[in-house]
């Protein structure tokens, strides 16, 4: 993803809560940490110094625990909150340079939303709240519910049209709040804890809903998490938050494999690697023993049940256009799901 | 030490005065504006005039058949239908329709001024806390006045009759309205908000769509209120010249007539029990889409 265009850059973005962000604003840029701020000038350091790159097309990962600033961060993207200071840069127009009308035009066309408390209209019927974004757009009741029906199709609830939304369960609460946001046509969608609130079970149902919806829309996707097991199932850009500051970012593999600082490293210690790093990472030059060709991006896990069927107990590794690249051994399998250090092997990532 | 048990008064000369001067000022305010401000009233006395006489005019039977109808598509209930039937036929039966008919025609006029003043200023209220700062204490005095004093104004300006008793009645009313509306807006989930924010809705749309749909429970709980009031208040604007129930119950009063005060007192209360009843049911049914199985 690391050469892919950019579709969201944010620079320079500072948000600082209380009453005189101004002059709190040059305190930290001299310096002042977050606690300071707060202990003695009773301000809080919502986000500070945020540059991010995120990939059209690409499912942007905005991880942090609560109160790191992720929160606030996705608000500006479509200026729910006003910043301190700083830009947001979306196809060539600075966000926060928007006037009124301009803002409410690339809230209604350009940008929806997936909010964590699902924030349905309890009044509306599933139907007429996924309408709801096109009613706004100004389009015509039949048209509209015509393409409301589709999405509502698409999340999997054709036939709870006319329920209320204290009808239905989280998970399909979550579903209308997911099909709204697809029929407005935006091609950014901004996903703020959209799973958090629901069971592990339902969670990961919805991961799936989104990736295999992903694989055809192809939407900018910023999502918010505060769990790094579902960061790294979808992202394809992960940035970790800490503080209101980003810490690090780069793709799963890179945040598993070379965590930045301790704090990061006590993030992925538990996760499981085979879910996350690919063959391609671990492969070692060619050779000539025979085995199954595997792509370069499997993953470590689903290579593992095919390699050791392999009577070599060897995988060769194939590119996007199916050359030979390298190959893998059931031991380099084993050592990558390990979780010791392996980094050093990995310099060329 | 004597400043210590006497309290500093006003003289009484001075007190005089000063009492004269404001009954003067607004002596010569009526006498200068009083026709216009009469004029600007007409055709409100004319609407209300109108009313009564269709509704007089209406054959008693009809009457009874448009609430029932009225109470069977706010409530879908039966009780309240058969409950209201009967009760209208009980008041006719005891020769109390024509007096009824005239209380129901200016509470529902007095109904219809308090939602149309009401609904506005309840949203101005919810919109800028300036404006709630300034109304709140208004509508604190307009409720513990004692009534009787500013019938008085109303009198001086616009003498004896329906619209002063119609105005006087719209003052004790309308609180509740104004107060349950911003009361309600100021309640819809600030969550949902955002996501009208988000999806680009404009101030309009987002009061047209999302807050007052959300805070609809809460305005009828003030329509009920001030239909409540206003029944409450007809016994009272009688005094200056309203008709209806409330003559009879002043000339009770005055004459100890026991059974008559009894009965007209009994009718009002039967007309608010009908009319709670209706809008508390419409507005319960407003809100069921809050219940449902799940979360």
């Amino acid at each position: 993803m690391s050469n892919s265009e950019t579709k969201i850059e944010i620079k320079h973005l500072y948000k600082i809560f209380g009453d005189d962000p101004d002059t709190m604003l040059q305190k930290v840029r001299d310096g002042v940490t977050k606690d300071e701020l707060n202990d003695q000038y009773n301000h809080v350091l919502g986000l500070s110094d945020i540059n991010l790159k995120m990939p059209a097309k690409g499912i942007q990962v905005v991880m942090g625990l609560s109160g790191s600033g992720k929160s606030t961060l996705i608000r500006h993207i479509n200026r729910l909150i006003e910043p301190t200071t700083g830009e947001v840069w979306i196809d060539g127009e600075n966000v926060l340079e928007m006037n009124d009308k301009t803002l409410r035009e690339f809230r209604r066309n350009r940008a929806s939303m997936v909010f964590q408390k699902f924030a349905l209209l309890p009044h509306r019927t599933v139907m007429e709240n996924t309408i709801y974004g096109l009613e706004i757009q100004g389009m015509g009741e039949k048209e509209a519910e015509k393409q409301a029906a589709y999405w509502i199709d698409r999340v999997g609830l054709a036939g709870y049209e006319e329920n209320y939304p204290g009808q239905l369960s989280g998970g399909m609460q979550q579903r209308v709040g997911l099909a709204r946001a697809l029929a407005t046509d935006a091609d950014i969608l901004l996903m703020d804890e959209a799973f958090s609130a629901l069971d592990p079970l339902i969670r990961t149902d919805m991961q799936n809903i989104l990736l295999d919806l992903q694989q055809e829309l192809h939407k900018t996707i910023v999502f918010i998490t505060h769990d790094l097991e579902e960061a790294l199932r979808i992202g394809d850009q992960i940035a970790i938050l800490r503080d209101g500051e980003v810490i690090q970012q780069g793709t799963p593999q890179q945040i598993v494999l070379r965590p930045k600082d301790d704090y990061i490293a006590d993030f992925t210690k538990d996760i499981n690697r085979g879910r996350v790093i690919q063959l391609k990472t671990i492969m070692k030059a060619p050779n000539d023993t025979a085995g199954p060709e595997l792509s370069g991006e499997m993953l470590v896990e689903d290579a593992a049940q095919l390699v050791t069927e392999s009577p070599s107990s060897q995988a060769r590794v194939t590119n996007d256009a199916g050359d030979v690249i390298g190959v893998v051994g059931i031991n380099d399998l084993i050592r990558a799901m390990a979780r010791p250090d392996i980094e050093s092997r990995l310099e060329e990532l | 030490m004597d400043w210590l048990t006497e309290f500093p008064e006003l003289g009484r000369r001075d007190m005089r005065d000063f009492r004269k001067g404001i009954d003067q000022g607004f002596k010569d305010f009526t006498r200068t504006y009083g026709e216009d401000i009469e004029s600007f009233f007409e055709p409100l006395l004319q609407f209300l005039i109108w009313l009564e006489k269709l509704l007089l005019a209406t054959p008693w039977p009809l009457f009874i058949a448009i609430v029932c109808v009225l109470a069977w598509f706010a409530s879908r209930s039966l009780k309240i239908v058969i409950g209201s039937a009967i009760s209208l036929f009980l008041i006719g039966f005891l020769g109390m329709w024509e007096d009824t008919m005239s209380t129901v025609s200016i509470i529902v006029v007095c109904t219809m001024l308090c939602i149309g003043l009401g609904l506005p200023i309840g949203i101005l209220m919810s919109r800028s806390d300036r404006a709630q700062a300034i109304v709140t204490p208004i509508l604190d005095v307009m409720q513990t006045i004692p009534s009787f004093v500013y019938l008085i104004p109303v009198v001086m300006l616009l003498g004896i009759g329906k619209v002063p008793g119609l105005i006087s009645v719209v003052i004790y009313a309308i609180p509740p309205m104004i107060r349950l509306t911003n009361l309600g807006i100021r309640l819809v989930d600030k969550e949902v908000l955002e996501a009208a924010d988000a999806f680009g809705a404009s101030p309009w749309q987002k009061l047209v769509q999302v807050q007052i749909p959300l805070a609809l429970p809460n305005i009828f709980a003030g329509v009920n209120q001030t239909i409540m009031m206003s029944l409450a208040m007809v016994v009272i604007a009688s005094m200056i010249g309203v008709t209806g129930l409330g003559q009879p119950v002043l000339k009770a009063i005055s004459n100890q007539y026991l059974a008559m005060g009894l009965l007209n007192g009994l009718a009002i209360v039967a007309l608010a029990i009908i009319f709670d009843r209706i809008s508390q049911s419409y507005g319960k049914r407003l809100q069921s889409y809050r219940g449902g199985q799940g979360e």
